[in-house]
């Protein structure tokens, strides 16, 4: 159950991207998480919720994209799904001198912020930013 | 309205970046250091205690951290071996981070030190996903466990440099099938060595011994194709963030220095 640490990292960098670019809340995080990776993205979402309360992320959405296993034979230069089961022999030629090209992803695509003075469910342009570009 | 800022940063980046400096920094130091990953009694500590005596009788300055969740029993077995040992409570947490054994590795163990053995939380899925800055990776499992366990576990015996089988005394006792085993650590990673150990007669040992010493040595060990080439590279964030949702020059009829979809002030470079 190490998807508590995953949320924290997450939620961690998540601020600090927000926190770069002056945004008091985050709207949602997009992850990528590998078939491979380790994650179950049920724990990782229950663990979000509980790490991200009383924190600019609270109520945040995580959206989570599913990255398919895929790997290469260094053969024939076929790529494969390994499968579950994992096997990772390439199925063409029976070579074990092979190598996952994907998979094994735990990454943060984005991070959606307001912006600042406004929310994501398409209220009017800010006004009156102290940062002064919108006016 | 909103905006959407890319990051394309691994979760774990942070813990990556750690586990790098400290791989460099033990290079440095002329420690190898060896992760060591099993499930809960699979004899990770026995073995542990011979590798120690071993080592020492070699004349090989060897050390261990050994990581556990509530007690320092494992710390005062290995300890009777003469061998610095530290132990690391986890207080709870199943897997050991490069943080922590960066926090345990400062000014310890002596200097002259060659190897040093960390021994992590008993636990098949965590600690697989945790770079601790080794030079190699030991995944074991007992004779006990079931000759699929690798097909199970595929993340953390996929990724081991050496897969070690222990408890071989007792495996005609256990009906352990070899075969279905190397099979099955076969299929998730093609090429890895697997060695029979047994603590209570001593099989084994001195051949793991070897491999360990062979890295310090600078020996490149197995390399496992789930590894990847390219899954490890560190990515870090663009800074660039484009408007979502809205077409923006509608949104934001007003251009602004930080150039179209960039907010000011946002620590983005002007163009």
């Amino acid at each position: 159950m190490h998807e508590l640490s995953i949320a924290a990292a997450v939620v961690e960098s998540a601020q600090d991207t927000a926190r770069r670019h002056g945004a008091s809340s985050v709207e949602a995080v997009r992850l990528r998480v590998g078939e491979l990776s380790g994650v179950v993205a049920d724990a990782l979402r229950f663990s979000f919720e509980v790490v991200t309360e009383g924190t600019e992320l609270a109520g945040a959405e995580l959206v989570i994209e599913d990255v398919p296993a895929r790997a290469r034979c260094a053969a024939c230069a076929l790529e494969f799904a390994p499968g579950v089961p994992l096997r990772l022999w390439c199925p063409e030629c029976g070579e074990g001198a092979t190598e996952l090209v994907a998979g094994r992803e735990l990454e943060i695509v984005d991070v959606t912020l307001p912006l600042a003075g406004a929310s994501c469910d398409g209220g009017s342009a800010p006004q009156g930013e102290r940062q002064g570009g919108i006016v | 309205m909103c905006r959407v800022v890319d990051v394309r940063q691994a979760v774990l980046a942070r813990n990556d970046g750690l586990a790098a400096g400290l791989r460099r920094e033990l290079d440095g130091r002329g420690i190898t250091a060896v992760n060591l990953l099993s499930s809960p009694g699979s004899g990770k500590t026995a073995l542990l205690e011979l590798l120690l005596a071993r080592a020492a009788g070699r004349g090989v300055p060897a050390a261990a951290l050994t990581a556990d969740l509530a007690t320092e029993n494992d710390a005062r077995r290995l300890a009777r071996s003469g061998a610095p040992v530290k132990q690391v409570l986890t207080g709870g947490l199943c897997h050991l981070e490069a943080a922590q054994m960066r926090g345990h590795l400062e000014g310890w163990p002596p200097e002259g030190t060659r190897v040093l053995f960390v021994e992590n939380v008993g636990n098949l899925v965590c600690p697989a996903a945790y770079d601790l800055g080794e030079a190699l990776r030991v995944v074991l499992m007992s004779v006990t466990e079931g000759e699929d366990k690798p097909v199970k576990y595929p993340t953390a015996f996929g990724l081991a440099n050496l897969v070690v089988l222990s408890k071989t005394d007792i495996g005609g006792a256990a009906g352990f099938d070899g075969d279905a085993f190397a099979e099955s650590v076969e299929r998730v990673n093609p090429g890895v060595e697997v060695l029979h150990t047994s603590a209570r007669t001593g099989q084994g040992v001195d051949a793991l011994l070897d491999r360990v010493l062979a890295v310090c040595e600078g020996s490149r060990p197995h390399r496992p194709p789930l590894a990847g080439r390219h899954l490890r590279e560190h990515r870090h964030e663009h800074g660039h963030e484009h408007p979502r949702d809205h077409p923006r020059d509608h949104e934001h009829p007003h251009a602004h220095p930080g150039g179209p979809g960039a907010l000011p002030g946002a620590g983005l470079p002007a163009r």
